[in-house]
């Protein structure tokens, strides 16, 4: 049977999770199909049907699936479920918002935050905040499975999938969006990013960020930030990498003033290249680091930025 | 209102977990057993809305083996009115919690389900929004802010790209992040008077839910390790090592 990929987007455009599920979800059955659920998304819907491996498109276009709303969302997926052996969404804040509303829904269980498909029902995902990894194997008729992106490479572009619309409408009478502060920044989104600098308690306000953000410039990085640096309010929630923040893989990872506690490491420490920059040559960072300075960061990065 | 707030016992989150050497589960023996650290920012979420005078009783619900009684009594120290127990012989899967709690929700009819996104050992994140699809309830998952407003919570969430605002009608599941707040200690005196509150024990078969397993564990490993590499002296070392050595600058 066919596996149903939920698009991962912002109603304009396609997010690199997406083209990472379509990795994943080939591994687990016979064709894939996309949803496209949203608001004046075709332009999203054209970028999906040009991912190799995609067999079709089906988008669902309405201003009651604007915000995605969990409520929506479970029962639009819900409906399309019968003809698919697999649903999959990307682990990120929309995935693991509606998605155990499906399984829930469905009477099934969820897999989530799955990093490696061993076969069409069994499952590799870490538990105990990455300290473990466990291999499971699901007994339902339909798999309802959240994917880590970054464990997977993204899928190639160049197809033309089929794209069909889906005019069922699910609105609900008990949800409603009131407003979002969405982050503006040029620079990529942390979990698509190649390079990524980060800072910790050792960065010691805010402003300081500042240094990391001109080195992040010069690289075209994402600039995060560890949950010591968060707490301390030097920085908002979503720069925060670890195992309760964003799990990223970038070819190179740059921690500065990050000590290394387990939860930052365990959203950091499958980055191919790993820096860490710390004047406490203890710093547990150092364990996972390729590369390791033991310096003053307030002299080290003017002085990387200028060698850029 | 009443509120309902589900807690469970976790290993405590300072704990190294090793993995058996037969590779059947984690090593749990002795290990130090603590409230799950997102139950007790729920905890404490409801007892700030029971002091603002928005919640008239705070229900605390855990789902596990007779120890869990103990993060019950936790609760209860920190403002939580009674406890109740579903006693099963080891931790059910998130569907089967999420029945157990939908069939609560219909007995005791609470206006808000506050309940931690996550437990820091199966990492599911699931429970809440299971159990607000099984009880035909709104929600609002990773909340940062809840405000109560007559018949609606407001909530604000932690999504990825920012916060959003949700307002959603009365009863509702709200799922806490980190943000939220912080946690209280529990007081001496508390922790006394906590023993004296009432406890109900229920068991599954009373609530109607079959706890059989639809997922098996095959085997459970360490993650890969990852070697420490080497220190450098100076900045123009790490970057000539990025680009000649690394190849990623």
């Amino acid at each position: 049977m066919a596996v149903l990929v939920y698009a991962e987007h912002n109603n304009h455009e396609l997010k690199t999770e997406t083209h990472k599920l379509i990795t994943a979800a080939n591994k687990m059955g016979d064709a894939v199909h996309v949803l496209v659920a949203g608001s004046n998304c075709a332009g999203v819907a054209t970028q999906a049907s040009e991912i190799d491996g995609v067999a079709s498109v089906l988008v669902a276009d309405n201003s009651v699936y604007e915000h995605q709303l969990a409520e929506n969302i479970s029962e639009l997926v819900h409906s399309l479920a019968s003809d698919y052996s697999h649903i999959v969404a990307a682990a990120t804040t929309t995935g693991k918002n509606f998605m155990p509303r499906v399984a829930a829904l469905l009477d099934v269980v969820q897999l989530s935050d799955v990093i490696a498909v061993d076969s069409a029902d069994t499952f590799v995902r870490p538990i105990y905040a990455g300290n473990a990894i466990a291999t499971v194997q699901s007994s339902d008729a339909v798999k309802v499975v959240t994917v880590r992106a970054s464990a997977f490479d993204a899928a190639a572009t160049g197809n033309s999938a089929s794209i069909s619309n889906v005019d069922a409408v699910y609105a609900n009478q008990v949800s409603e969006f009131v407003s979002e502060e969405v982050t503006k920044s040029d620079r990529p989104e942390l979990t698509a990013a190649n390079i990524i600098i980060s800072g910790g308690r050792g960065m010691q306000d805010g402003e300081h960020f500042a240094m990391l953000e001109g080195i992040a410039d010069k690289l075209g990085a994402a600039v995060g930030a560890s949950r010591a640096a968060v707490d301390a309010g030097f920085v908002p929630n979503d720069m925060q990498v670890g195992q309760t923040g964003k799990i990223v893989a970038p070819q190179l990872y740059i921690a500065v003033g990050i000590s290394g506690a387990i939860q930052h490491l365990a959203g950091m420490k499958d980055s191919k290249v790993i820096v860490a920059i710390n004047k406490d040559p203890e710093a547990p960072i150092f364990q996972v680091a390729d590369y390791g300075l033991v310096a003053d960061l307030f002299e080290a990065l003017p002085e990387l930025e200028a060698g850029l | 209102m009443k509120i309902l707030v589900p807690v469970k016992r976790v290993i405590d989150y300072n704990v190294k977990v090793r993995v058996k050497s037969d590779q059947s589960d984690v090593d749990l023996t002795n290990a130090k057993m603590s409230m799950n650290p997102f139950c007790e920012i729920a905890v404490e979420e409801a007892v700030r809305l029971k002091e603002k005078g928005v919640a008239t009783e705070i229900i605390a619900v855990t789902v596990g083996p007779k120890a869990c009684q103990e993060q019950l009594r936790n609760a209860m120290a920190l403002g939580v009115d009674r406890g109740i127990h579903v006693e099963c012989d080891s931790f059910p899967e998130s569907l089967q919690v999420a029945k157990l709690l939908a069939k609560l929700v219909e007995q005791e009819q609470p206006g808000l389900v506050i309940i931690g996104k996550q437990a820091i050992d199966s990492d599911n994140n699931q429970t809440g929004q299971m159990l607000a699809a099984l009880s035909g309830m709104p929600q609002g998952t990773f909340a940062s802010e809840v405000v109560v407003e007559g018949e609606h919570v407001l909530v604000t969430r932690e999504v990825d790209g920012g916060l959003q605002t949700l307002k959603l009608t009365l009863p509702a599941v709200v799922s806490t992040d980190l943000r939220l707040n912080e946690p209280r200690y529990a007081k001496l005196p508390d922790i006394m008077k906590a023993k004296r509150k009432p406890l109900d024990v229920k068991t599954a078969d009373e609530l109607g839910v079959d706890l059989t397993p639809r997922v098996t564990t095959l085997k459970v490993t360490p993650p890969p390790t990852r070697e420490a590499g080497i220190k450098v002296d100076s900045v123009q070392e790490l970057l000539t090592k990025l680009r000649d050595e690394a190849k990623v600058l």
